[in-house]
């Protein structure tokens, strides 16, 4: 009996968005009275960090602080359509369409500001720290708060922009096949350690070593996080969860968290991530997205890695120990497998 | 059935209150005293978003009767800033991103807590012991582990 070390890799295209019908999403941005904005979107920030992306996106391109933004993603009945916070597209579709409903806002900020300063709008710079002057004579200016003002209660005037953002339907060509249902993929490859026990059956996760490229990381911090995160989803479903752990009868199935398998904070593995930014095209300041992809690698990479270990291929998921000792039976006995590289 | 009259401190505060025989902590608190803080989540003790600071023991509020807490101290997430100044736990939260949704983060902060008050200066281990009730669903934990470590002064080593 013994413990066998196994390191398995895996490699992934994710296609960001989705195509049922075309991939829109909205957003309206309007000025409140003291300068700041609030951003209207129906994506839902899960904790992957919308809030916080639409915030950046749209105090970039607004010109304006990111602390004088607000983002209201609660309510779907008030806020403009969008198809939702799924198939990893929400830094992607939402953002730009965050971008265009900002875009809009600003012109209507900047002919606001013209007004009052008697000069022509497309002379004006925003310093992003609340002010917009005259390009290239910062004394002739006025305050973010004071044209919200302004155009409030002097000209009559809405500060507020709306933006779409639409992939459309990609048809099935009928010959072919072919289609483009995305814009825009991300790409990783994934590396897991892990150690079989020959004798329990019991995988455990050594290590993770990772490289994404999801476009601009427009925030690090949170993409390193999501990553992270994910990887213990992914580690969860490769070696833990399931619905059905002693099927056939769905009776013996988990109903809570008592009986739900997942990893626990000692359960969790060494990861190292490198995140390699190539600015998206057609992104939001060339964003694409971590999303689902975070998650996805460790999968087939711990596969992967149990085959290499004893040469057991497991092909339906979780990895549980009993089925990598009815492998291990069915070839009778482990089966390390060559290891190429260190 | 008659109600009880149950007095404690709750965050340093006296609190008053009635309630039936079986009625537990969590349902006191949020139905009855509008605290907030403690989070439903299985209502069976399996996943600590209710985790609460009893006389500074972490327990779980939906499995302790309101009637045991007579007398007693009661402590939730709500009363760990002072005034304006967060908790060190809690800017060590916001510092190492240790929260995504945020669901599990009172209990974690009070898990935490528990475990700094009675030994400020833990392992990885002794971390990892500490929150092993609570389940979080985002973060891997392996900020919320940075976060305490941090929290305590130590130094974790980057996933190690």
């Amino acid at each position: 009996m013994a413990r066998y070390k196994g390191r398995g890799m895996a490699s992934i295209n994710y296609p960001i968005g989705m195509n049922l019908g075309g991939d829109p999403s909205q957003a309206l941005i309007h000025s409140n009275p003291d300068g700041k904005f609030t951003v209207a979107l129906s994506a839902i920030d899960l904790g992957q960090g919308m809030k916080q992306v639409t915030r950046q996106v749209a105090a970039e391109t607004l010109g304006v602080p990111i602390e004088d933004v607000y983002v209201d993603t609660a309510d779907s009945d008030t806020g403009p359509h969008d198809m939702g916070s799924f198939a990893s597209r929400g830094t992607h579709r939402m953002g730009n369409a965050v971008i265009a409903a900002a875009r809009e806002a600003r012109g209507v900020l900047l002919e606001a500001a013209a007004e009052e300063l008697e000069v022509n709008a497309a002379d004006l710079v925003t310093d992003g720290r609340g002010n917009i002057h005259v390009r290239g004579a910062p004394s002739r200016s006025i305050t973010v708060r004071a044209t919200a003002q302004a155009a409030q209660f002097k000209q009559g005037k809405t500060i507020a922009g709306r933006g779409i953002f639409l992939v459309p339907l990609s048809a099935v060509d009928a010959e072919t096949g072919e289609m483009n249902p995305n814009t825009a993929f991300a790409h990783a490859c994934l590396v897991a350690d892990v150690e079989v026990d020959d004798e329990t059956g019991e995988v455990t996760l050594l290590g993770i070593t990772s490289a994404y490229e999801l476009g601009r990381a427009l925030n690090p911090k949170m993409v390193e996080q999501q990553l992270v995160g994910g990887a213990w989803m992914g580690q969860s479903h490769a070696l833990y969860e399931t619905p059905e752990p002693y099927y056939p009868n769905p009776d013996h199935g988990p109903r809570d968290f008592n009986e739900y398998l997942m990893p626990g904070p000692g359960d969790i593995a060494p990861y190292s991530v490198s995140v390699l930014e190539r600015p998206a095209p057609d992104g939001p300041f060339g964003g694409k997205g971590p999303g689902e992809m975070c998650a996805n690698p460790v999968l087939p990479a711990v596969a992967n890695a149990v085959f290499n270990a004893v040469g057991v291929r497991v092909d339906e998921l979780p990895i549980t120990p009993e089925k990598v000792l009815r492998g291990i039976r069915a070839i009778g006995g482990a089966n390390p497998q060559t290891r190429r590289g260190g | 059935m008659a109600k009880i009259p149950v007095q404690f401190r709750l965050n340093n505060s006296d609190r008053a209150t009635f309630a039936e025989a079986a009625d537990n902590l969590l349902t006191t608190l949020r139905r009855g005293l509008n605290e907030f803080g403690p989070k439903y989540g299985c209502g069976q003790g399996a996943c600590g978003v209710c985790t609460v600071l009893i006389d500074g023991e972490p327990q779980l509020a939906c499995l302790t009767l309101t009637v045991a807490c007579e007398g007693r101290h009661v402590e939730t997430v709500s009363g760990m800033a002072d005034g304006p100044n967060m908790h060190p736990l809690q800017n060590a939260f916001m510092d190492n991103f240790a929260a995504q949704c945020g669901f599990c983060t009172p209990g974690m902060l009070m898990a935490a807590r528990a475990l700094l008050d009675r030994n400020p200066n833990p392992t990885r281990e002794d971390v990892v012991e500490a929150i092993a009730g609570n389940i979080c669903r985002c973060t891997g934990y392996e900020p919320i582990i940075a976060a305490i470590l941090a929290a305590a002064g130590a130094r974790g080593e980057k996933r190690a």
